[in-house]
């Protein structure tokens, strides 16, 4: 595992990010959604780092505590994607046969649905509170997290300590935890990373079309699209949300760069 | 290329659709089609789990109870859920898609309005980002490990993290507010000229291809780097190949499988940037159309407008798929 | 510049070093200095990390990615190699020095023809057009025996077998008439009695155009037959340097004659076997993989109608050639791989097919161990905690009982106790293999499956671990299954042999017995194609019949058909051969009469017993 320029910038930016997200209520100097001025999509100044928002509310505040939605919901999706999804995935490898083909095809028909069109479907038919988003994010992304631990375990499977331990009686779980399972761990915990980054793009831009978290909640997709008349103006309340989107996923692209373990996944860019 | 010489011994054995790659390609068409079907069963079920009942949402509050059970029975409501399904299905496959709940028009006439739109969308975005994708994945795997490989990874990888409307709003904020160069929005009237086209599509299509031509090119540079670390390449260079010679005549060949693969599965990436493309630039088009009908509760439109993409999706799929399979000398020589 | 012009090659101080943990170098070839005339073949001889490779590759300016070479002197066709630019190395390389790899399907594109593929090299160095090119090759591939000359060419490389695909490999290398060739252990992946075929080619194109040439390998007998010169190696510093017969006859350095001793294992004492019945016994075993819908039989059925016995105490070799089965029977018995049809017998009671339905008395006492050294263990575990499994498992020790043991059994294989606390990422091939020859003990097994377990080691430890499994044999009384494709290897451990062939036994003995006539057809063509550590052996090798489709499975008759010289046509390859009992104490299945056999293998071809 080389470490890199880009893994220790990327990881830097991350643990910041999640240092705010945890302490937001410390670091923002002004009270959440408090309205501290009379000039609205202000310019970047002084007294307002980042700018101010349609009512007058300072951007660097929400945009602080903004980071408790966005990293919040993604990291509950994300924990539960890949959980169920490397579960699944070890299990259908191990166990092969008529278990290891029902689940690949639910999951090959479940990949199959673009995800951003699957998640408006769903939130078409019922709405979208913080519970339906953390589920449906989790579902669309389930299929992949199958996809690569099945691969893995496929793989070590196959390996001759993993035929002794067959040979020597050991059980089918006994084989997946104390063989399989920890030769999963780094592409596993490179795979969530990728995950997470997937499901922040889909949460804030289902929030940017109005049908992720509703108000008065407001994750950094639901910032941009509540100040997008700000665009004409050029004002930075519109654009600043977004770049901060910009800076947590690229920072966990770059770490997984930097740590060279994406090859061994294929092709998990998509999905 | 080397197939289009003939060596005595040789003849008979150019097939390349021979039996065993036509059942092969002949199992995945089948294989998609039944995840059609799956999926024409995940949407039928998604949107039946709306809570309330429909007809009386569609008839408003001040409707007669006649009126709701008629419309619920012509809506076929009172049927068990299976056969609702099938009647669903069957409706869809000999085209008549329903009527919208907003405004009554049949869902195919609406749909037809607009799908001519997201495919010349779609289509000039293909046009544009695959070659660009292509062109930066192979020089940047012939001249891997130098300076220029490394900033054109950084960018990338970049372009593939950012959401689209980040984009989107940024290619706005430039281009059009502060330098005036392009419009804001996607006005087709306007469209009356080649420049006046050009002028109307750069912004939407530029969006659109930025994170398409970004995981096209990372994933062609992977898939040739891949077919790079083969030892038959090692011998290449031990003959004195150089690194042209190495990456077009050796590499590609073998890669061609995953780098269509590559395709179009970034193409399929397409359905999930139009739709927010299409909502900032208020493009006319499919995606724009089922958001509406999102906003609305429209079912109907909704479901048609799912069972499109996802069609859509599984023949990018199937092609790639197919790709894989024409590409493997193995299956297309015994 | 007279002695100059005289020799192709000149290296003197080569020094290779790659990169180490904290910076520095680390050298992997030390002071080497070597010369080789113009016509003239040297070889490398040494086991892995002896730097041989590493010494070939930088005669053509290649090295391992981040190792440096340097040499006062690195001349190849009067090219000082070390002066050369990148532009001029590229140039240099396919033209003036060529190199032939040791795995042919791996050198060869596999989306490509092979064509196209041998006569690039030509291309790449603009000196013929293509129909030249093209005659030259077919040239080249008559000169090296292959079939068909004029067609292989136009195939893919999976279409043609490994032994041909290692023979257009030298065409390849061939086309562009280079001042020196590189062969780097190109029959070491090959069967036996492919190994040659090959090796006659090469041999005679060698001959025939002057070629000057590298030789690396590991195999000291494929050596003393292609070789003019050797060089010893060894950690990448040269032993001993001479003439091949000099070295053979009188080697003086003392890894050189571990070396040779290495080669040639002496058999074993024969054991005194128990009074008792066998401990394992198999009836008309038949196995195979998928199942055919039409017999209900397997699909693909890889082992025919075994009959074998294993006393307690006792070794029983299986030899064969790849795709014999010999690896599907460990696994039968194992029960990894449940049979179709036939009976198994370990102590007197019937054995169930699968793992899953023996009890765990008869899963302790059968233990297989398997040939990789590098996947055989579990990479995310220490040693403690692998053995520690079957300890657990079986035994149901607790931890510092299990603690305690495994120190004793580290003990028993010769390893020290701090071995313990390592992961196997840390260990040797050899000393990986002491572990799984452990964790198999940790069980306290009657029976070991040992499934060419020396195959991928150097064969100097290789040796060490055969010595192993034979202390271990008397001291611990176990049984041995022991499959290899070694004929020497097999008779240096145990006391009976069985030689397989598509799948049936074609003749059963003691190690003894196979030194005699008459022998099974296959078992002759085996023993004979082993080549033997006196120069000129290759050459008193008569043809042998061109290698018809290797071991076809044919439905009715004997399988050895195809390659056979005795066959009877009409006979052989209708009806299954019976078993005979031969009066030289072994059994062999052939339709031919053990008089018949006498006869006509004492005349026609000579088989000096070693």
């Amino acid at each position: 595992m080389r470490r890199s320029a880009s893994a220790i910038v990327g990881g830097g930016i991350v643990a910041a990010w999640a240092v705010v997200a945890i302490f937001a209520p410390l670091l923002a100097p002004h009270g959440e959604g408090q309205i501290v001025s009379t000039t609205v999509f202000a310019p970047i100044s002084g007294r307002f780092p980042l700018g101010t928002d349609y009512l007058g509310r300072d951007m660097l505040s929400l945009i602080l505590f903004g980071a408790r939605d966005t990293m919040g919901l993604a990291l509950a999706a994300t924990a539960l994607a890949s959980f169920i999804g490397v579960t699944l995935g070890t299990c259908a490898a191990v166990s092969g046969g008529m278990l290891d083909a029902g689940i690949s095809r639910v999951m090959d028909a479940m990949i199959s649905l673009p995800g951003l069109m699957f998640a408006l479907v769903v939130v078409a038919a019922v709405g979208s509170s913080i519970f339906v988003l953390i589920v449906t994010a989790a579902v669309i992304y389930t299929p992949g997290a199958f996809r690569i631990a099945r691969a893995l375990a496929t793989d070590i499977n196959v390996m001759d300590f993993v035929l002794a331990a067959r040979a020597r009686g050991e059980k089918t779980p006994a084989i997946m935890f104390e063989e399989i399972m920890p030769n999963m761990i780094l592409p596993v915990l490179t795979d969530f990373g990728l995950r997470f980054v997937f499901i922040v793009l889909l949460l804030s831009s289902l929030s940017f079309l109005g049908l992720g978290i509703q108000p008065p909640a407001a994750d950094w997709g639901s910032l941009v699209r509540q100040n997008i008349e700000g665009l004409g103006y050029g004002a930075p309340a519109v654009i600043m949300p977004a770049i901060a989107i910009g800076t947590l996923t690229v920072s966990i692209n770059l770490m997984i760069d930097g740590f060279e373990v994406r090859r061994r996944l294929g092709f998990a860019d998509v999905r | 290329m080397s197939g289009s010489i003939s060596y005595p011994g040789a003849a008979g054995r150019r097939k390349a659709f021979n039996p065993v790659v036509l059942r092969l390609i002949g199992r995945r068409i089948v294989a998609n089609l039944l995840l059609l079907l799956a999926v024409s069963l995940l949407v039928f079920l998604g949107t039946e789990l709306l809570p309330g009942d429909v007809a009386q949402i569609v008839l408003g509050q001040g409707a007669t109870p006649e009126a709701v059970a008629g419309l619920r029975a012509a809506m076929h409501l009172d049927q068990p859920a299976w056969i609702r399904y099938f009647i669903w299905l069957g409706g869809f496959v000999s085209g008549d898609f329903g009527h919208s709940l907003v405004n009554g028009d049949p869902v195919a006439a609406l749909i037809a309005s607009r799908l001519p739109n997201s495919l010349l969308l779609a289509a000039l975005t293909t046009m544009v980002s695959v070659p660009v994708a292509l062109f930066l994945g192979i020089t940047a795997a012939i001249w891997r490990g130098t300076l220029y490989d490394r900033i054109v990874n950084i960018v990338t990888v970049a372009a593939v993290s950012v959401p689209e409307f980040l984009i989107a709003t940024l290619a706005v904020l430039v281009f059009a507010v502060r330098l005036h160069w392009l419009p804001a929005l996607a006005y087709l009237g306007g469209a009356d000229s080649f420049t006046g086209l050009l002028r109307v599509f750069a912004l939407p299509v530029i969006t659109l291809s930025f994170a398409i031509v970004a995981q096209m090119a990372r994933m062609t540079r992977v898939a040739l780097v891949n077919t790079l670390e083969s030892p038959y390449v090692e011998m290449a260079v031990l003959k004195g190949a150089g690194r042209v010679r190495i990456v077009l005549r050796h590499a590609l060949l073998n890669a061609i499988g995953p780098i269509a693969n590559a395709i179009a599965l970034s193409l399929s990436f397409l359905l999930g940037g139009v739709i927010i493309v299409e909502t900032v630039f208020d493009y006319p088009g499919l995606a724009k159309l089922m958001i509406d009908a999102v906003s609305t509760r429209d079912m109907p439109l909704v479901q048609a407008c799912a069972m499109l993409f996802s069609a859509a999706y599984l023949v990018l799929v199937l092609l790639a798929d197919i790709a894989s399979i024409l590409s493997n000398p193995r299956l297309r020589f015994q | 510049m007279f002695a100059d012009s005289l020799h192709t090659v000149e290296v003197a101080g080569l020094r290779v070093s790659a990169p180490g943990p904290d910076g520095g170098g680390r050298p992997i070839v030390d002071d080497v200095s070597f010369s080789i005339g113009r016509g003239e073949v040297l070889a490398l001889i040494g086991e892995s990390g002896s730097g041989k490779t590493t010494i070939a590759l930088s005669l053509m300016g290649h090295a391992r990615p981040g190792c440096r070479i340097a040499a006062n002197k690195l001349r190849v066709g009067g090219t000082e190699v070390l002066a050369l630019s990148r532009r001029e190395l590229a140039a240099f390389r396919g033209r003036k020095v060529c190199y032939i790899a040791q795995s042919a399907a791996a050198a060869f594109n596999p989306a490509r023809r092979i064509m196209p593929q041998v006569t690039e090299g030509a291309f790449i160095h603009r000196l013929m057009s293509r129909n030249q090119a093209e005659a030259k090759a077919v040239e080249l591939f008559e000169a090296l025996a292959l079939p068909d000359p004029a067609g292989v060419g136009g195939r893919f490389p999976h279409q043609v077998s490994g032994g041909q695909l290692q023979r257009l490999l030298a065409a390849m290398a061939l086309i562009t008439d280079p001042d020196l060739l590189i062969l780097d252990e190109p029959t070491t992946a090959l069967d036996v009695t492919t190994q040659i075929e090959v090796l006659r080619a090469f041999k005679q194109v060698v001959r025939e155009r002057q070629v000057t040439a590298l030789y690396v390998s590991h195999d000291l007998a494929v050596v003393a037959q292609m070789a003019d010169r050797i060089i010893v190696l060894r950690d990448g510093r040269m032993q001993e340097m001479a003439h091949t017969r000099r070295i053979l006859a009188a080697p003086v350095h003392d890894y050189t004659k571990s070396l040779l001793a290495a080669a040639v294992p002496a058999p074993a004492a024969p054991t005194q076997a128990e009074a008792a019945g066998p401990l394992l016994q198999i009836n008309g075993l038949v196995a195979g993989y998928g199942r055919s819908v039409g017999t209900g039989g397997p699909l693909v059925t890889v082992l025919q109608g075994i009959d074998l016995a294993i006393e307690a105490g006792s070794a029983l070799g299986v030899v064969g050639e790849s795709g014999c089965g010999k690896s599907t029977l460990a696994r039968v018995i194992a029960g990894l791989l449940p049979a179709f049809g036939g009976t198994i017998r370990f102590a007197g009671e019937p054995l169930a097919p699968a793992v899953a339905t023996r009890t765990k008395q008869q899963l302790r006492r059968i233990q297989i161990v398997f040939q990789m050294p590098d996947v055989v263990l579990n990479p995310a575990r220490t040693v403690a905690r692998i053995i520690g499994r079957p300890l657990a498992f079986y035994h149901g020790l607790s931890k510092t009982a299990a603690r305690r043991r495994t120190v004793e059994l580290l003990d028993l294989v010769h390893l020290s106790a701090d071995v313990a606390d390592r992961y196997p990422g840390e260990l040797s091939g050899g000393q990986k293999q002491r572990v799984n020859l452990a964790r198999a003990l940790a069980a306290e097994p009657s029976i070991i499956l040992c499934d060419e377990v020396t195959s991928a080691l150097d064969t100097v430890v290789g040796a060490a671990i055969l010595e192993l499994l034979a202390e271990l044999k008397d001291k611990l009384k176990l049984s041995y299954l022991f499959i290899s494709h070694d004929l020497g290897t097999v008779r240096a451990l145990c006391d009976r042999v069985m030689v397989l062939y598509a799948g049936r036994c074609v003749e059963v003995g003691s190690g003894e017995t196979l030194r005699h006539r008459p022998l099974h057809p296959y078992a002759e063509l085996l023993l004979s194609s082993v080549p033997e550590l006196r120069p000129g052996w290759l050459e008193g090798i008569p043809p042998t019949p061109p290698l018809g489709m290797a071991l076809a499975t044919i439905a009715a008759g004997c399988p050895f058909f195809s390659r056979c010289t005795y066959r009877i046509a009409d006979l052989c390859d209708h009806r299954p051969p019976p078993v005979q009992h031969l009066t030289k104490g072994a059994e062999i299945a052939c339709h031919r009469t053990e008089d018949e056999l006498l006869a006509l293998q004492t005349t026609d071809r000579q088989l000096t017993v070693a």
